[in-house]
């Protein structure tokens, strides 16, 4: 699976313009399902570039760990969830110096909440790469309730906390990592647009 | 610009080469406070010709009652520091520019490193005072040769923070020591000698840090070269730059109308569009790119020369 090309938008859409070795300098990779042959491709540019890198891998559903741990990180862990693996991310990001490089790859959600942790723990952004792979699906906040709702395909959605029918926007917040709902039908209740899949 | 006539409150020597200068409105009020880093212009009328030097302050930014300025004589410079030093007195007024900040801290950072080489001391004499009151994170590395010459010894403050290297006691800086290790979201700043300002590019890049945590000031005064003829196409006037005189100073003599603001090749306001050059523009300045550089379509007068047949400038 190729890195994704997403159509030009407004500029709040964030782009992962891919990952290019920075060489075997302290390295903090993190990535979820097929996020891991992005990394994958950057081992294969540059070997070197895993000598000290410590890799954080969630699966969510896909089967790339072996093929991770063959590319010799010099730390490996698997966690179930962006939740599980949160407190390693921080307690790793707070150890970390100026000179260390921070490699996202995988779903908008994961290098989205990845790049938010890293910016509150100092890291400069123009130390972070990201590369998007695999699901399109989008990490959307309820502009009304502020609720997140995890991996949404179709536009418009149902809010997973209040139930409001959402329209997708290409607004970002980086601070949240989210892209906003917003009520499809307040002026006229029940005008609902018909379900469409997201495009990238 | 807005200058103002302020008078020498203050001479007090530093060093054999360094002295200090303080100034104070003559009606006794109170000047625009600044920034850690800012500089202002100096006017000095020598004789027949205007002098504009640039200087770091040096004082408590949040202290009004008068601006410090540490000038070190340069015996073999284009004489601004020698009037400083040889003419001006206590009780004389001069003009003094407003203050203009283009090395501040950049507030985002959770640490700030300063490292300075000799003179370049000056603007973080300035930001380590804001840097305490605001009570953030820092260190200060500051280079020198000797003791006897580092002048800026007796106006450091006596704080662990504080780390004065003297080459000839055998404590030279090691750059590798100072910018391994720092904490996530540490910049660096660096003041001094071009050699210095490489080094610790050159030293971070190799350790991995990003561009945008690293920032510099060269002490940049208008290099000395051939004489040369400039065309000016919109005043209708053709003048010669001096072989110790600026092209912008020379501009500011034939009564043309030309911008500035740091006069050292950083700030960019003086930039001005070459009509036509037939020859080798010598840029000395910092502000354009190498493509814009090669390009001979823009030069910057305060610092930049020119060696050739014909130069045309758009003022």
């Amino acid at each position: 699976m190729p890195p994704t090309a997403f159509t030009p938008s407004i500029p709040s859409r964030p782009v992962y313009p891919g990952l290019v070795s920075r060489g075997a300098t302290p390295a903090l990779m993190l990535a979820d399902a097929e996020g891991a042959l992005a990394l994958a491709d950057l081992a294969a540019s540059d070997p070197a570039v895993m000598d000290r890198a410590h890799l954080i891998y969630i699966p969510a559903g896909s089967d790339h760990g072996a093929r991770l741990q063959a590319l010799r990180p010099a730390q490996f862990h698997q966690a179930p969830s962006f939740a599980t693996a949160l407190p390693r991310l921080r307690k790793a990001l707070a150890d970390a110096h100026m000179g260390t490089v921070l490699y996202l790859a995988g779903t908008e959600g994961l290098i989205g909440q990845g790049l938010a942790e890293a910016l509150a723990a100092g890291l400069p952004a123009d130390a972070i790469q990201s590369e998007h792979r695999g699901s399109i699906a989008r990490r959307m906040q309820c502009v009304h309730c502020k609720g997140v709702t995890e991996d949404v395909t179709t536009d418009p959605f149902t809010c997973s906390h209040c139930g409001l029918t959402l329209f997708v926007r290409d607004h970002y917040s980086r601070r949240l990592a989210a892209f906003q709902g917003v009520c499809v039908d307040a002026e006229a209740p029940g005008d609902i647009p018909e379900t469409q899949e997201i495009r990238p | 610009m807005t200058a103002r006539l302020l008078r020498v409150a203050k001479i007090t020597p530093l060093s054999p080469l360094v002295t200090r200068f303080r100034f104070e409105c003559p009606e006794g009020g109170t000047l625009p406070l600044f920034s850690g880093g800012a500089h202002v212009v100096v006017e000095m009328p020598d004789g027949g010709l205007l002098r504009r030097n640039a200087y770091s302050l040096i004082s408590d930014p949040m202290d009004g009652s008068g601006y410090e300025i540490a000038v070190r004589r340069e015996d073999a410079g284009r004489g601004g520091s020698r009037f400083m030093h040889s003419r001006v007195a206590e009780g004389d007024t001069l003009r003094i520019g407003a203050p203009v900040n283009l090395f501040s801290l950049d507030l985002r950072a959770r640490k700030h490193v300063l490292i300075a080489g000799g003179i370049g001391i000056t603007p973080f004499l300035a930001q380590l005072r804001q840097l305490i009151r605001l009570q953030l994170p820092f260190e200060l590395h500051y280079a020198a040769r000797s003791r006897a010459e580092a002048a800026g010894l007796a106006l450091l403050p006596d704080l662990p923070q504080v780390h004065a290297h003297i080459s000839d006691e055998g404590n030279r800086m090691d750059l590798g020591a100072i910018l391994a290790g720092q904490p996530l979201g540490t910049h660096v700043y660096t003041c001094g000698p071009e050699g210095l300002i490489d080094a610790v590019a050159e030293t971070a890049t190799r350790l991995g840090w990003p561009r945008g945590a690293l920032h510099s000031e060269a002490f940049l005064s208008p290099p000395p070269g051939a004489a040369f003829q400039v065309r000016l196409a919109r005043s209708g006037k053709t003048i010669t730059v001096a072989p110790h005189q600026s092209l912008l100073e020379a501009l500011e003599e034939a009564q043309v109308d030309a911008p500035w603001l740091c006069r050292g090749g950083a700030c960019g306001q003086c930039e001005t569009v070459v009509l036509s050059c037939k020859g080798r523009i010598e840029h000395h300045d910092h502000f354009l790119t190498d493509a814009e550089k090669a390009s001979q379509t823009r030069i910057m007068p305060c610092v930049s020369r020119f060696q050739g047949e014909d130069l045309t400038l758009d003022r």
